[in-house]
């Protein structure tokens, strides 16, 4: 199988399991590209994580950063046309007929089944993502600096995300 | 029929469902949704506070990224497919071909130590986000002991664990839902 084959079939899978975006397929990112396929290690994949955040555009870019470092311009549209066809064939479906299941009780079940499962596969994403990059004490100390003021401040996220990058740049991390 | 549940405004073409998601895709660092609301609501008033609720709703309720979702539901609507495709392609045109780029300067300049430096940091406060994400969302499960179960088992089986999501997925969602609702009532 080529690796552009390898990357849609990667990608088509997770778009159906895409509960909670991008975010949430983090850990199956990271298995897949990192443990099955040996297209790159963990920090190499948690600095283009990093890198996607730097960019504009929905959080899925994830996905078209990691197609483009492993297989070009063209694994980039190839992951990305991956992770979306199957969710919105799907979602072209569904909204024709939303209406007719909106109040439904199994559907609140099930949105209410999936909201722990999304909690705890972000909690993942986040748990593997500070193992790759909590290298040393001063990482370490970045995470923690820089988790505070995601939570407890309304600084915007971009700000807090160019300045530990500057502090980086500038010597005081690495 | 769907313009008259959507005001008097007139039915957007396939150009017009492009060049507003267009925008959204240049504009949303850090996040599309609000920058998707503020363009589909109070700009071109495509849709009404409550219907753009209904549909963010669904697109969060099915697989798929929320954003993407809501480009092809909003397109649909409008202009079927090609209005699904215009709205997708909008949103993700710039994007992607900004992260293109990003991604090769990257490549380029990674090897100069100040790069790699501003990297090492920038993914650990990247980590951090993802971690105030999960905070911010798991805040709500205080004080329900089933579902925060539910959580650090699906946390057990993919971070610890390191399960293929595939087979974790399914079982973790049905087992979840089933016995959320049975103690619920």
């Amino acid at each position: 199988m080529s690796t552009l084959s390898q990357l849609a079939a990667v990608y088509a899978q997770l778009s159906l399991m895409a509960f909670g975006g991008a975010n949430a397929l983090i850990p199956e990112m990271q298995r897949q590209v990192v443990d099955v396929h040996h297209w790159m290690n963990a920090q190499a994949f948690a600095a283009l994580y990093a890198l996607a955040q730097a960019a504009p555009g929905p959080n899925m870019m994830i996905v078209s950063v990691i197609g483009l470092r492993v297989g070009g311009i063209s694994g980039a549209l190839v992951t990305t046309g991956a992770v979306a066809a199957p969710s919105s064939v799907l979602t072209f479906f569904v909204s024709g007929v939303w209406d007719r299941f909106k109040n439904a009780s199994w559907r609140k079940a099930l949105q209410a089944g999936l909201q722990p499962v999304t909690i705890g596969l972000i909690s993942a994403s986040a748990a593997l993502l500070i193992e790759s990059t909590a290298v040393d004490w001063r990482t370490a100390f970045v995470i923690v600096v820089t988790a505070a003021l995601f939570i407890f401040t309304k600084l915007h996220p971009l700000l807090i995300l160019g300045a530990a990058a500057i502090a980086g740049a500038i010597g005081l991390v690495g | 029929m769907e313009a008259a549940t959507t005001g008097e405004i007139a039915l957007p073409s396939v150009v017009d469902l492009f060049a507003g998601f267009f925008i959204v895709g240049v504009y949303g660092f850090g996040g599309v949704l609000p920058w998707a609301r503020r363009m589909i609501v109070e700009q071109r008033k495509w849709l009404t506070p409550v219907e753009f609720t209904d549909m963010l709703g669904l697109c969060s309720f099915l697989p798929g990224g929320n954003i993407m979702n809501v480009t092809i539901a909003l397109g649909a609507r409008f202009r079927g497919i090609p209005g699904a495709a215009a709205c997708f392609l909008g949103l993700m045109t710039a994007p992607v071909a900004i992260v293109i780029l990003l991604g090769i300067v990257y490549d380029r300049y990674a090897y100069v130590p100040s790069v790699r430096q501003a990297f090492v940091a920038l993914s650990a406060a990247a980590a951090a986000f993802v971690l105030a994400t999960a905070w911010k969302i798991a805040w709500p499960l205080r004080g329900k002991p089933l579902a925060i179960g539910v959580a650090a088992c699906t946390f057990v089986a993919i971070a610890v664990l390191r399960l293929p999501l595939m087979a974790a997925m399914p079982v973790l969602t049905i087992s979840s839902t089933l016995l959320l609702s049975r103690f619920r009532k």
